[in-house]
């Protein structure tokens, strides 16, 4: 059965330095508010996994949360680089931060296999690119009945995955809907789980083609209103993409950085 | 005669690639200009597939990214990341893969990894590949569109994050590759065909007022250009008229 907790209660208990920690969402959906509370709590040696780490995980890297990013696509969607993740790749800035790098293919496939207990996953990808001979967790296998060379990826397991959904009922059902990205995938794969929500109500009202992840496949459940901006959560509010833009020119100097970062942990400058 | 910038020309000029009835995953910037132009041009029945899990996206306006909610409003339907994947484009579903690229060799391989030729320590950190490898892989053709530059056309890419033709004809048949690769190149230049002898990048097409010199120039190889250059047509009024509402409507 899933918790209902603050977000403060649920991220101290479930997130630990040192853990490997997804908080997914593609594009829609970005658990934004629950990382800016890891930040707030000061975590370190996180090994953070997305496929598509944008500004929140800029932010988390920026704060000095990371010690490794596992992913696939590390950008900030439709405005250009996420310049936190550059210095820290490029200049170690705050700290050194290893990297894993995979495609959306192979790391869409790693969380299936972590979600269906198989310690790895099989796909057609990869072929000819220099991504195997950068990445340990890539290697070729040659398939038992055609005798075709594939690549097999193991499966993702984080300790913690952190999604935002739209709606969780009080038994810890929560309903989601629009894109869903991988985010099934990643609470399945998870030991633990938190699902942050824009609402909670006393009974989910069905709705056609929306996930529902039982209450007892997910650890916690805090309600965080608006907890996806500047991304966005379909029935409830749209991306914010002055947000984006905005975030290139915070993001590309350390100073503006820090200034934003001392902003949001309540440092006073 | 209206005029038009060598931009709009290229956003045109890869529209124009994309027949009626065709499915195109799409990857965001140029190459979702060029689909939403075709299919509100010459090619309303355009399946457009982004990433998201969007298939049958119809946007009014063009995406900033390619999770907009405008996408999966206007799907047939919005499926899992796994799903788009493996379902749809792995097993060779979707005619054509419409990327763009950070560089691009000769031989059709891209870049979007890093600049420099040590990964661990890059001049230049790129985004990295996100579906661009299994596109190129596994859609039946891709097409590529950019801007034309010494430092992004290169004899070879510092790091093949999605493969051509690797180093040249036969590479794709060996490694047991189903799809056809790069099969167009659209620049704000011209336009290149792989060679059907050595899959080398060939200019074929000029766009109206540019002179074989200047693409030379622009390509940081020794370009081969067709015995039978042709010119692009200019961009006609109706397809800069739907290019430029679509702009103001994304603005």
């Amino acid at each position: 059965m899933a918790e209902l907790l603050s977000l403060k209660e649920a991220v101290a208990r479930l997130v630990h330095d040192g853990d490997t920690v997804a908080l997914e969402g593609f594009t829609h959906l970005i658990p934004v508010a629950a990382g800016h509370e890891i930040i707030r709590q000061g975590r370190t040696g996180l090994t953070l996994v997305r496929m598509t780490p944008d500004i929140v995980y800029d932010q988390l890297i920026g704060a000095g949360c990371a010690s490794k990013l596992i992913f696939s696509w590390g950008g900030n969607p439709g405005v250009g680089s996420l310049h936190r993740f550059r210095d820290a790749v490029q200049h170690s800035w705050p700290v050194p931060l290893e990297i894993e790098e995979h495609s959306h293919a192979g790391m869409a496939n790693r969380y299936v296999a972590g979600a269906s207990g198989l310690p790895f996953a099989v796909l057609r990808g990869y072929t000819g690119t220099d991504l195997p001979m950068q990445t340990d967790t890539i290697k070729p296998i040659t398939c038992p009945f055609t005798g075709e060379r594939l690549a097999a990826v193991p499966a993702l397991n984080p300790d913690v995955t952190i999604v935002h959904a739209q709606r969780a009922d009080r038994a810890g059902n929560v309903q989601i809907w629009g894109i869903t990205g991988v985010q099934k995938e990643a609470v399945l794969a998870a030991k633990r789980s938190l699902v942050t929500v824009e609402d909670v109500v006393d009974e989910l009202e069905p709705r056609p083609g929306a996930i529902v992840l039982p209450s007892w496949a997910v650890t916690a459940v805090a309600k965080v209103p608006g907890g996806a901006r500047p991304s966005y959560a379909a029935g409830y509010y749209e991306r914010d993409n002055d947000a984006y833009q905005a975030w290139d020119a915070i993001g590309r100097d350390r100073e503006s950085f820090t200034r934003w970062l001392d902003e949001l942990t309540g440092v006073k400058a | 005669m209206t005029e038009y910038t060598s931009d709009e020309m290229m956003s045109v000029a890869a529209a124009r690639a994309l027949g009626d009835g065709m499915s195109c995953f799409v990857g965001i910037g140029l190459p979702s200009t060029a689909a939403n132009l075709a299919r509100r041009g010459h090619a309303p029945n355009l399946t457009l597939i982004y990433e998201s899990g969007c298939l049958g996206a119809k946007p009014t306006r063009l995406p900033l990214s390619i999770g907009d909610g405008e996408l999966a409003d206007t799907a047939d339907a919005v499926v899992s990341v796994p799903e788009v994947f493996n379902y749809w484009l792995q097993p060779g579903r979707i005619d054509v893969g419409f990327l763009g690229a950070a560089q691009l060799d000769k031989f059709g391989n891209i870049n979007t990894t890093v600049i420099g030729p040590d990964y661990a320590n890059p001049k230049v950190r790129l985004p990295g590949a996100g579906g661009a490898p299994e596109i190129a892989a596994s859609c039946r053709e891709v097409f590529v569109v950019l801007r034309q530059s010494p430092r992004t056309f290169v004899e070879k890419v510092d790091f093949v994050t999605s493969f051509g033709h690797g180093t040249g004809k036969g590479d794709r048949e060996r490694l047991g590759l189903p799809g056809a690769g790069p099969t167009l190149v659209v620049t704000d230049l011209g336009l290149m065909r792989p060679d059907p002898e050595t899959a080398e990048l060939t200019l074929t097409e000029l766009h109206p007022g540019v002179e074989v010199d200047q693409v030379v120039e622009a390509t940081g190889w020794k370009l081969k250009v067709s015995g039978d250059l042709g010119t692009t047509p200019a961009p006609t009024e109706a397809e800069l008229r739907i290019l430029r509402d679509l702009k103001r409507a994304s603005a």
